[in-house]
């Protein structure tokens, strides 16, 4: 087949450039080798291009024993490497994918993000019965998008063993290609040696176990030094009274993850080359089970081109917050000969992957330390700011910051609504809202309150006010001196096609208990669900999403794209995975225009196994109701 | 692996041009093309329309919708077990060196779980404990921090061996209590209440200072077991274990016993001190 022919024409493109003539076989595991430093490691992570066409790929699954994170161990390689396989393709052409299960156990591949036949997108037990072990699953469709995208298993964890690749898609039409001299992915990964299942009993019996930054004696004798007794003990039974801390940043931390990028981790240092005034596209891809990253190159701003596969207006930034599944596309033009440190802090900074852009190989920049780990907030917990019977000498100095003035930014000031909150009548002020740096730091408008369900023991907390924080920097971002990206800025090139009024509004609550590490969405489990979430097919609809929980989820719909309403007009950005902050409510609309029964679920891969997941059907029949009966 | 439109690439109204610049999309404004209407299970480029595929006809799984025949992969109904010994220490005092054991766990899910007790303590200078009990108890979960508990407590020591109904609350107080509140109703009618707190304050992320208090009150006098009405006897200690790994930390610590009213008055008769203060050295370990 020609297709076959041209696969080969780039792949020794992709041999030869990288000065890898040694064959297939060497080429394939090098990937996964990371520790070895004989060929260049950014020969698997560059982008070839080509000629555009039809692609036929063959993605071989695999038990292997690998060199991975700078130790030996049991993954689960996608033609012999982990990451897998560049799936590359072209938007007006046909993908025919085919994955083999050499596996003992039933296996997948989902497409993130890719807009297809539902029964190919690869959700075992929703879409497809799965992949039994020797069988093959061909995928057949016609490419309709352009873009960043991954794909990784949809089956138990395996995913957190190393299911997981990139895969980019070149755009049909000249208005949606996006000029770079070279181009690269960076795949974000997070590896542990525990076996997964082991990881999700341990977060099960202890959830807190991973969390080696607790709040300690230490702790409150420096802030007590800081801002009296006296506030320090109102600040710590105020967290008490709840049953939470502040220091829950992360489920999984580096205590037991290696923080990767392209497969290697830091001491490997993944190196993009380029050569000083060139464009250089990095496509970031969050293919983590359990990390939110922080991403930014000290040195070199970086223009935001594209996110979740799709294009959006040009934003310069200095960093960005990349949760679980998310992807951002940055242009970068480094003009010096020098390199520059490509760094991918753990959101709860217990970590960090590293590489290096550099003009010849070898070389590295200072790799800047870890930053002091982040902490909650009350509009995390989302609590009204400010008890108004308190007087303010004290709510300064509660915080640990407190020299920032208050209600800079359309806070509401609601003293009354503190008798709200669940257990004790402790007032506190919020951290983020008077924060060093109040400018920077304020917390979104208060948009709306929550109702009387508090959604069951699989829930701690609701957020009592909801806000819309779109404009708010990702936790730990709040108080960084340089730029950072936020949802609000993202601005859609295109104006939005379905202009229509929503006619059905969806609205789903964040839910979970992370004492007994339960989640679920409205406090109902998946398996405890009545039945899918019906999208009337053809129909324009809002889904609202509250987050209760006081952590950030990122939740990705299956099969349709979601409008981020964002205030950016008709230019809405489309996202296929949202962050959604603790304590927020965002609002998104969705085109009902893809048949089928999708898979929408949180990425942290254990919340989504814990059943922080649900189906979304879009069914071309307006007699379900018949079926039903 | 349904039928494709064979020649997709012929321009065709696509269903919701929005994100996809592809072929005459962009002159579909309207992404609810009027094509769809009724029960459309034509085939569009790159989408299964066809009703029976999408809420099938045979039985289904409720919360997913697709065939029942299918095996469900979110696991999230999953069993656990947990088992915790909480305290396996060796005690000196003045008076005796003792040995105390307390330990529980659970095997279940979210909501409902089977739960395990036992604890007993006896001298080390050899004898039957002086006392050995085990508990069986079914555990629902009826709020975010709260479980009620009910089931029944055998006492092998001391003698004569008795039988309760047990009916409890354990859980996660305000201020990070854990707290176990139980009621105790022997098999000869006598009531008797029992209140178990513990805390943690962390001086490193591993070093962790647990103060503990058990309280025991009886609403019978029950002289053969020792136990007058009232409050029985507290026992109080302070534990600071290291964590060599989160499953495994050894301990040293002080436990303080004190017996009261009618119950301490028994003792004294039969020798026994009203109070007893311990230096212990011991283990918790969970998995």
């Amino acid at each position: 087949m020609i297709q076959d022919e041209i696969d080969r024409r780039r792949l020794l493109q992709a041999l030869g450039g990288a000065g890898m003539l040694a064959g297939l076989e060497a080429l394939l595991p090098a990937y996964a080798r990371t520790r070895d430093s004989a060929h260049p490691a950014d020969a698997a992570a560059q982008v070839p291009g080509g000629t555009p066409g039809d692609v036929t790929m063959d993605i071989h699954v695999r038990r292997q024993t690998i060199d991975i994170a700078g130790g030996r161990a049991s993954a689960i390689t996608l033609n012999h490497s982990l990451p897998g396989p560049l799936v590359e393709l072209w938007e007006g052409y046909n993908a025919r994918l085919r994955v083999h299960n050499h596996l003992d156990e039933s296996t997948s591949i989902h497409w993130h993000g890719i807009l297809l036949p539902f029964t190919m997108d690869g959700v075992p037990g929703i879409a497809f019965p799965g992949i039994d072990p020797g069988d093959t699953f061909e995928v057949n469709f016609p490419i309709r998008q352009y873009g960043s995208y991954w794909y990784h298993s949809h089956t138990g964890v395996q995913e957190q063993l190393g299911q997981y690749g990139p895969l980019v898609i070149h755009p049909k039409s000249h208005e949606d290609h996006i000029p770079a001299d070279r181009e690269y992915v960076v795949v974000l990964s997070d590896w542990t040696f525990e076996d997964p299942h082991r990881v999700m009993a341990k977060l099960k019996k202890m959830s807190d176990y991973y969390n080696f930054n607790a709040r300690t004696i230490e702790d409150f004798a420096e802030d007590a030094s800081e801002t009296g007794w006296g506030a320090t003990l109102r600040d710590r039974l105020a967290w008490g009274s709840m049953r939470m801390t502040p220091r829950d940043i992360a489920d999984v931390t580096g205590h037991t993850y290696t923080y990767l990028m392209n497969g290697m981790h830091p001491g490997t240092n993944w190196t993009g080359l380029f050569k000083p005034g060139e464009r250089v596209r990095l496509r970031v891809i969050n293919a983590s089970a359990m990390s939110y990253f922080n991403v930014r190159i000290p040195g070199l701003p970086m223009t935001v081109v594209a996110t979740d596969g799709q294009n959006v207006e040009p934003v310069e930034t200095d960093e960005f917050q990349i949760g679980v599944a998310e992807r951002f596309d940055v242009i970068v033009q480094p003009k010096a000969d020098s390199a520059y440190t490509l760094m991918a802090e753990s959101m709860d900074r217990s970590g960090y992957a590293r590489g290096t852009l550099a003009p010849h190989p070898g070389m590295s920049a200072a790799v800047p330390p870890l930053r002091e780990r982040p902490e909650r907030t009350m509009v995390d917990m989302g609590m009204a700011m400010i008890d108004m019977d308190m007087d303010s000498a004290e709510m300064g100095a509660m915080g640990h910051a407190n020299e920032g003035g208050m209600g800079k930014s359309g806070m509401q000031h609601d003293g009354h609504d503190m008798g709200a909150m669940q257990h004790g009548d402790h007032a506190m002020p919020d951290k983020a809202s008077q924060g060093d740096h109040a400018m920077m730091g304020s917390a979104g408008p208060i948009v709306a309150r929550h109702g009387p369900d508090r959604h069951g023991p699989g829930n701690i907390s609701v957020a009592e006010v909801q806000r819309d924080r779109l404009a708010e920097r990702g936790t730990g971002l709040q108080d960084v001196p340089h730029r950072v990206l936020t949802y609000s800025q993202l601005r859609n090139t295109k104006p939005m096609a379905d202009r229509r009024e929503p006619s059905h509004t969806v609205e789903l609550h964040l839910t979970g208990n992370m004492e007994r590490y339960m989640w679920s969405f409205d406090g109902v489990k998946y398996t405890d669900a009545d039945s899918p979430i019906d999208f009337p097919y053809g129909e324009r609809v809002r889904l609202i999403l509250v987050n209760d929980t006081m952590m950030e989820h990122p939740i990705h719909l299956h099969g349709m794209f979601m409008e981020l309403e964002n205030d950016q007009g008709e230019h809405l950005p489309f996202k296929d995975t949202i962050s959604v902050l603790a304590g927020s409510r965002v609002s998104l609309l969705v085109t009902a225009n893809e048949p089928g029964r999708w898979a929408f679920h949180c990425h942290f891969l254990y919340h989504m196994d814990m059943g922080m997941f649900r189906v979304v059907r879009v069914l071309p029949t307006d007699n379900e109701g018949e079926r039903d009966a | 692996m349904p039928k494709l439109a064979s020649d997709w690439m012929i321009p065709v109204l696509l269903l919701g041009s929005v994100s996809l610049p592809l072929t005459a999309a962009a002159d579909n404004d309207t992404p609810s093309g009027s094509e769809t209407d009724g029960s459309s299970s034509e085939e569009l480029p790159g989408k299964i329309t066809d009703p029976d595929v999408i809420a099938p006809p045979g039985a289904r799984t409720s919360f997913s919708g697709a065939p029942a025949e299918w095996t469900n992969f979110v696991k999230d109904s999953k069993p656990f077990a947990f088992s915790l010994i909480d305290r396996l220490e060796y005690g000196e005092s003045d008076e005796e060196d003792t040995y105390v054991w307390d330990a529980q766990g659970w095997i279940g899910g979210d909501i409902h779980k089977f739960w395990w007790k036992t604890e007993g303590e006896g001298s080390v200078d050899g004898g039957s404990p002086e006392s050995t009990e085990l508990q069986a108890l079914y555990n629902h979960t009826v709020s975010p921090f709260w479980g009620v508990q009910a089931g029944v407590r055998y006492d092998i020591h001391p003698d004569p061996e008795t039988g309760y109904a047990v009916l409890g609350a354990q859980g996660l107080a305000p201020y990070w209590f854990e707290s176990d509140l139980s009621v105790y109703l022997s098999e000869d009618g006598d009531l008797s209440f029992r209140g178990e707190f513990e805390y943690e304050l962390l001086f490193t992320q591993r070093l962790i200072l647990q103060p503990r208090l058990e309280i025991n009150a009886s609403a019978d006098e029950v002289p053969e077991l020792g136990l007058g009405s009232g409050l029985n006897n507290t026992e109080a200690g302070l534990r600071l274990r290291y964590e060599i790994r989160r499953e495994f930390s050894p301990y040293i610590g002080v436990r303080w016993e004190q017996r009261y009213g009618d119950t301490k008055d028994i003792a004294e008769r039969e020798g026994e001190p009203s109070s007893a203060t311990s230096v212990v050295i011991g283990l918790r370990a969970w998995y």
